[in-house]
């Protein structure tokens, strides 16, 4: 089947459109359907992730310069030269941390940013809660005594006692 | 340390006995969610020791939980190659948490948590992924399980979420829902008709995609697709899963229709084909695992078209689990490069096909079929 609108082209995309309870049919190729702004999920899938990381940086906005010129994710230290490397973020702090380029990813990778799924709670402080800020503060402790950063290593461990 | 495989109920083979819906077709349905642990690195950033600490922490917390009180322990680091590569073939474990990919090694603290038709892997490229496996097309059945257990663990552990991003994954392809649901579909059909180009383009047109026998990066192998969501972000759990069972629902109806257009325009040819795989896997003394899983494609076929009645569904999942290298080396204490492996495998194979055919009371191979 031929493209409606170039005539050349094979047709691609087949669109059902219902305008005043007529149903109508359009067949277009890929580089028309393009031209009239339609997308498919066929054309996100078309840029891959490895593609997305090779540009990253390069074509970026400079608007957050911080992180342009590599500056690391606060909690784990990863930056956008790691990602570019490995297709893999460093913590869930780097969502934060990079959300400007991982928004326009996550809109390459899935048509949209947002999550429109299950909306999950972290369990109440008052129960499990604490075992989790227990491990976290353990884990902040190890890396302070690696760094040997003694004074928060001792105010970690005051506050490891107080829950424990 | 060596592994015991009846540690594991069922040997977590469960999904391949072909009692589910559609099981002529349809082997079986997986479906995964990944979930990490707010405040701490994710796997592959985290060291040796933080591998731990995930490790003890999570399986602590799971043993509270009534799906996973009496999981079986299973920690990766600590087997023999083969006994890893034996978990992977049996689809309970990725080829990343086995560590048999070239460039790396296993990691510290891998670990896998097994209980009927649930698992959960630890130190994963997430630190949690957790999934069902369900015999035959049975989504639904495999999601309820599995939203169970996530909500009993969710309860109980902190997992990163954002309101924009969902959950937070390592990878981005996996943040929103972090749910992947795929099923293992045979479609000797479509590839014998060669229509099968065309149902795999329009997956990607619908937010679908397929991988190989073992998931991703994986080869397809005796004409078995896995088909899966390709998005994991923007729509909801429900609307994810209701796709892709309404795509494969469609996917069987077209095989189907491939076959009997093959049985009425080239019944001879269809026949011969089926038949002759049949009669060599009887007969045969060698088999490398490839062929053998392309003729077993055949007598698949052949058993769906109601032309072989000398073997059953479950015999063919058998066959096919248990003459991949690991699986095979492991059964004859073997190593995998044992040069006498393709002759264990063929005998394997005709041993259990004709177990099956005196079990059933039918003549010897290549009995009359029924003419169409």
């Amino acid at each position: 089947m031929r493209c409606d609108h170039c005539g050349e082209r094979p047709a691609a995309i087949h669109l059902t459109q219902i305008v005043n309870n007529a149903v109508t049919q359009v067949h277009l190729c890929e580089p028309c359907a393009a031209e009239k702004g339609i997308h498919t999920n066929a054309s996100i899938a078309k840029f891959p992730l490895s593609d997305f990381l090779a540009s990253l940086g390069k074509a970026a906005p400079k608007t957050d310069a911080g992180t342009e010129a590599g500056e690391p994710c606060s909690f784990c230290g990863a930056t956008l030269a790691n990602f570019r490397e490995t297709g893999r973020l460093g913590c869930p702090h780097c969502y934060t941390t990079f959300d400007h380029h991982l928004r326009d990813l996550l809109r390459r990778l899935h048509g949209s940013s947002q999550h429109v799924g299950e909306v999950y709670l972290p369990p109440g402080k008052q129960v499990a809660g604490s075992a989790q800020t227990l491990l976290e503060l353990r884990d902040q402790l190890r890396r302070a005594v690696e760094a040997e950063n003694f004074e928060l290593a001792a105010e970690l461990r005051d506050r490891i006692r107080v829950l424990e | 340390m060596t592994f015991d495989l009846r540690l594991i109920p069922d040997g977590g083979i469960g999904w391949a006995d072909a009692s589910g819906p559609e099981g002529h077709i349809v082997l079986s349905s997986r479906i995964r969610l990944a979930r990490n642990l707010q405040g701490m690195p994710f796997t592959i950033r985290a060291d040796p020791d933080e591998h731990e600490v995930v490790l003890a922490h999570v399986t602590a917390v799971a043993r509270e939980t009534p799906e996973l009180a009496d999981a079986a322990l299973v920690r990766i680091d600590m087997l023999e190659r083969t006994e890893r590569q034996l978990l992977h073939e049996r689809h309970l474990i990725s080829r990343e948490l086995a560590g048999l990919d070239p460039s790396g090694a296993v990691r510290r603290g891998a670990a896998l948590m097994v209980s009927g038709d649930l698992a959960v892997m630890i130190n994963e490229e997430d630190h949690l992924r957790l999934q069902s496996l369900r015999s035959g097309f049975a989504l639904p059945e495999a999601y309820a399980a599995l939203e169970r257990l996530d909500t009993q663990l969710g309860q109980r552990l902190a997992f990163a979420f954002h309101p924009e991003f969902g959950y937070l994954t390592s990878c981005p392809t996996n943040a929103g829902t972090g749910l992947r649901a795929s099923v293992l579909i045979h479609l000797p059909g479509l590839v014998l008709t060669k229509e099968i180009a065309k149902v795999l383009q329009g997956l990607a047109q619908v937010g679908l995609t397929f991988r190989g026998l073992y998931g991703e990066g994986s080869e397809v192998v005796g004409n078995f697709f896995q088909l899966s969501n390709q998005t994991t972000l923007g729509k909801s759990e429900e609307d994810l899963l209701d796709q892709l069972v309404k795509i494969v629902r469609q996917v069987v109806e077209y095989e189907e229709e491939a076959r009997r257009v093959l049985r009425r325009d080239a019944p001879a040819l269809i026949e011969d084909k089926i038949w002759r795989a049949y009669g060599l896997l009887r007969h045969a003394r060698l088999l490398s695992f490839e062929e053998g899983m392309n003729l077993l494609s055949g007598v698949r076929l052949g058993v769906g078209l109601n032309l072989i009645k000398d073997v059953g569904v479950y015999t063919l999942n058998k066959l096919m689990l248990f003459t991949q290298p690991a699986h095979l080396s492991h059964q004859y204490n073997r190593a995998l490069t044992d040069p006498d492996l393709p002759a264990l495998r063929a005998a394997f194979v005709r041993r259990l096909l004709e177990d099956d055919a005196r079990r059933r009371g039918a003549s010897d191979a290549g009995g009359e079929s029924e003419a169409t």
